[in-house]
């Protein structure tokens, strides 16, 4: 690295556009946001800034905060399932054979490259009331019902099927949110622990510990860098979500994302919106503070 | 191989095996459905009645559709060259000069990657309808808003991707370059881009998938004459699924796949060469 | 199978393991008796370290069985091994204290916590840690990373230490003082040490017994005296040490010596262990076992003439390279016994070489 006095024609060539985009399509909009946030509305489209922290304290009322309360659990399920989905399927392809690792890799992030909406539209199909899921278990159903009924056992399974109600409820939502995100969990993953040097689970093995001690005992503590990163990739773009829940999602499965859009949509209440938006950004900037403490930490302790 | 699997054969133990065959499943099933069943000659039904090709003939001749579809590939095209171009560019400042600064321009430049994408859209909203972004202007001028708008959240993967590419380059090669009498330009030619050009081509690729991707953003940022492919969608399935949608779907995964293996063909020679 | 004054802690009986097409290790017996220091010794992809892991339990037999202390190991994981090891890499866990290192061992195979504490204490002791406990591993040298290593295995009282490489990653010095060091925990702890090395006198100043592999094959298993006196085959000869070889026919072999032609010497007869077949087989002599004249001697025994080509001083000795007369490059070491001796050799100079044919070894293979 050298001085940018060395060189300040390039220099400046260099960083000029990168800070003149971030600057105006990035930190003047949320500039503008946050300003807003602290605004009050004086006409139709006119907003005064007035440092009123009243659009705050309405953003967090009973009704408000239970959203946000509901989509950080809502976030923070999905998340977890993400994990739990993804954690065998990273470690299996990191101790896999290298000549098939990036087959299955490339099977993984494959659709992470379908476009976002498209992925929530399929997710659709397969879990209606007519999609392939109901129809999968009308199936097993009748192939159940023909098998119980030499047995005299058939009405157990009562008298028709009724498909079950899978779309349009909070479960949609989860089930959604983790099959649009998951890669985004098992990359980060995949990467520390392909980095991960294998005798030191062989040599907790070697000193008696089995293979589940082994696991919680060493490789999780040491994939941790891994984890946290897939778990702030994951949660903080699910706890702003509002297209899954938008699509997925029933009556009672708004999160604050959707509150957001209608607030900037059809509500035109702009600045609780923003205010509902800022208390989202310092979320994020929560967690990537702590993710920034724990890395600093890790990195002290070696 | 006969013998008993290793203790850290993970992969050669059969739980593990369904495991990630269940996870294989659960992403492609879903896709894997909507491609062939947008052949499918049912309108609502499910169970396979015949092929047919007649969802491709609508969507079509679905002119709002196409409009959606031409206008989502500008918008990709032009964003992504932008994005390259920025993000590099600050990509080598970052990676070449000491300034006061530096740190933040780095976490600032990896901001719009974290934050969610909804507020980023919102922001984005109110920023060009407060300062007057002139609407109505002729095709393709009308869809400004929505490239730069995905130039602002794009570059930054490009400015990461490139950045990563350079941590590994030897200085020394620059030096031996001017050593042996080429000026700054030349070993910037020569030397310094050839080495960037894997990371220049992945940057654009993921340029693009995001831009492509896109849907957040781009709902708050087009207009009535200026929606994308996804935003055109996302109204056609509020109404109930078609299968037109199936159908273009199917045409819009297509695509991306093509893009994407030509890209890694492009890349392929590059990286023998890094 | 005799029975011998001490049973043997480890057994193979035609262990083969293939990955794939390649056979690492193959159809091999062996039997390492109890606390010997046994040593594998071979070149880097000879099959001594995935013996090492299957005696561990990283890898699986693909034929034949392992027994440690009289028990087969084949459906036993790693974790249920009375084995520990040492690894090349240390793998010392970087998120734990030492003392959280040295105490793993004992903590997931139930100890009460009682005896943990003063286990540990003696373990770190044994290795000269006390005082360390505390410190994190990346906050050590990799010699005191290794004691750790030592500790942490040893901590858990196994029935055999594997070691793998212990001492590649150390500098000289260091290294040095550890062979000594491996060599008192053995005689302290009483454990059966079993150390796979590429480095021939590594294995030699350690280990009591020593087995060289090569392709996979054991092809030797012997005392280091012996190994080195007395190969068996013209690969452990030049393996462990250096060796100068001779293209030699065997003419006639009877009660303890054989008749041989050997090239460049002519007629000779040598002392052998066991009945030589007739025909090709070679002499081997080492370089130190090589008497140099400077002026054609009177006594019996020089038996070559040749130029000095090239001279390497080494203080103590030189290493004088001499090329024969019908073209053959010998190694002979010299020793500097006087302070005149070394100023007496050029390059380019006539020599006279002999050796006593007691010192020659026949190889036949």
């Amino acid at each position: 690295m050298e001085s940018w006095r060395a060189q300040p024609l390039v220099f400046l060539v260099f960083l000029l556009p990168g800070l003149f985009w971030l600057a105006l399509f990035f930190f003047i909009p949320l500039g503008l946001i946050w300003g807003i946030a602290l605004g009050e509305r004086v006409g139709p489209a006119e907003i005064e800034i007035t440092w009123t922290l009243q659009n705050y304290i309405h953003a967090l009322d009973p009704l408000y905060l239970g959203l946000f309360v509901k989509s950080f659990w809502i976030a923070l399920l999905a998340t977890a399932l993400c994990l739990v989905l993804s954690f065998p399927v990273a470690l299996a392809i990191s101790f896999a054979p290298a000549r098939i690792k990036p087959l299955l890799l490339l099977l993984i992030i494959l659709p992470f490259w379908t476009n976002l909406l498209i992925r929530t539209y399929a997710m659709i199909a397969v879990l209606r009331t007519q999609g392939y899921v109901n129809w999968s278990l009308e199936w097993l159903w009748g192939v159940g019902k023909l098998l119980l009924a030499p047995i005299g056992f058939e009405p157990v399974l009562g008298e028709s099927f009724t498909p079950l109600q899978l779309l349009y409820n909070n479960t949609a939502v989860v089930v959604g949110i983790v099959y649009v995100y998951l890669p985004f969990m098992v990359l980060p993953l995949y990467a520390t622990l392909d980095k991960l040097d294998r005798s030191y689970l062989e040599a907790s093995l070697d000193l008696g510990a089995s293979q589940l001690r082994t696991f919680f005992a060493v490789t999780v503590p040491l994939a941790m860098p891994g984890i946290v990163s897939g778990i702030i990739l994951v949660f903080i773009p699910a706890l702003g979500t509002f297209l899954i829940s938008d699509l997925l999602g029933g009556p009672d499965s708004q999160l604050i994302g959707n509150v957001i859009e209608r607030q900037f949509k059809s509500a035109n209440n702009l600045p609780l919106g923003s205010a509902m938006s800022f208390i989202l950004l310092y979320i994020t900037f929560v967690a990537l503070a702590l993710r920034a403490w724990l890395s600093r930490r890790a990195e002290r302790d070696g | 191989m006969a013998d008993r699997p290793g203790p850290l054969d993970y992969l050669r133990r059969w739980w593990l095996r369904g495991w990630i065959l269940a996870v294989v499943v659960f992403l492609y099933a879903p896709i894997v459905c909507l491609v062939v069943f947008s052949f499918n000659d049912s309108r609502r039904n499910i169970v396979w009645q015949g092929f047919t090709l007649d969802y491709y003939g609508r969507a079509l001749r679905n002119a709002s559709l196409i409009e959606a579809f031409t206008n989502s590939l500008v918008v990709a095209l032009v964003a992504t060259v932008l994005s390259t171009i920025i993000g590099a560019l600050l990509a080598l400042a970052l990676w070449r000069f000491r300034f006061v600064g530096r740190s933040a321009v780095e976490a600032g430049s990896a901001l719009p990657i974290v934050i969610p994408e909804i507020c980023m859209g919102v922001a984005l909203l109110v920023f060009f309808t407060r300062v007057g972004w002139p609407t109505g202007l002729v095709w393709p001028l009308n869809l400004s808003s929505v490239i730069f708008s995905h130039v602002a959240f794009a570059f930054p993967f490009v400015t990461v991707v490139v950045r990563a590419r350079m941590e590994g380059f030897d200085r020394s090669l620059e030096e031996a370059s001017k050593d042996l009498g080429a000026s700054e330009w030349q070993t910037f030619w020569n030397v310094t881009l050839p080495y960037m050009k894997p990371g220049l081509i992945a940057g654009a690729l993921l340029a693009m998938t995001l831009s492509l991707d896109d849907f957040v953003i781009t709902f708050f940022t087009s207009g009535p004459e200026t929606l994308t492919f996804p935003v055109k969608v996302y109204s056609m399935v509020r109404f109930g699924a078609t299968p037109e949608v199936n159908a273009a779907s199917t045409v819009l995964i297509v695509v991306t796949i093509l893009l994407t293996i030509i890209a890694i063909r492009l890349q392929s020679p590059a990286k023998q060469e890094g | 199978m005799s029975a011998t004054p001490t049973p043997a802690i480890v057994q193979l009986q035609g262990v083969t393991k293939r990955f794939g097409s390649f056979t690492a290790v193959e159809r091999t017996n062996l039997e390492i008796p109890t606390n010997a220091f046994f040593a594998l010794l071979g070149p880097s992809g000879c099959g001594k370290t995935t013996l090492l892991r299957m005696l561990a339990g990283f890898e699986s037999p693909t034929e034949g069985s392992i027994l440690i202390d009289g028990q087969e190991m084949s459906r036993v994981p790693p974790n249920r091994r009375p084995v520990n090891m040492v690894f090349q890499s240390y793998a010392v866990f970087p998120h734990m204290t030492v003392a959280e290192n040295v105490a793993y061992g004992l903590k997931v195979s139930g100890v009460p916590r009682a005896e943990i504490g003063p286990r540990v204490r003696d373990a770190l002791a044994m290795v000269r840690l006390t005082g360390l406990e505390g410190r994190k591993p990346d906050q050590m040298s990799g010699g005191q990373r290794q004691r750790v290593a030592l500790a942490r295995a040893l901590v858990k009282r196994p029935k055999v230490l594997l070691l793998d490489e212990p001492l590649s990653a150390l500098d000289k010095k260091l290294r040095e003082e550890m062979q000594l060091e491996l060599v008192r925990l053995q005689h302290e702890v009483g454990i059966t040490f079993i150390v796979v090395t590429h480095d021939q006198e590594e294995a030699l100043s350690m280990a009591d017994r020593i087995a060289v592999m090569e392709k996979g094959r054991i092809l030797q298993i012997a005392p280091p005296r012996e190994l080195y006196e007395q190969p068996n085959c013209r690969f452990v000869a030049g393996f462990i040490g250096a060796m100068n070889l001779f293209e030699a026919q065997v003419r006639a072999a009877d009660n303890g010596h054989a008749q041989l032609e050997v090239k460049g010497v002519g007629a000779l007869q040598v002392p052998v262990d066991h009945t030589p077949p007739r025909g090709p087989a070679t002499l081997a002599v080492r370089p130190e076992k090589l008497r140099l004249f400077t002026a054609r001697p009177e006594a019996q025994g020089a038996r070559l003439s040749g130029l000095v080509e090239q001279l390497a001083y080494f203080g103590d000795t030189s290493q004088v390279y001499v090329r024969l007369g019908d073209g053959e490059r010998v190694t002979v070491t010299h020793h500097n016994a006087t302070r005149s001796t070394a100023a007496g050799l050029a390059a380019g100079q006539p020599v006279w070489l002999g050796f006593d044919p007691a010192d020659a070894i026949l190889l036949t293979d």
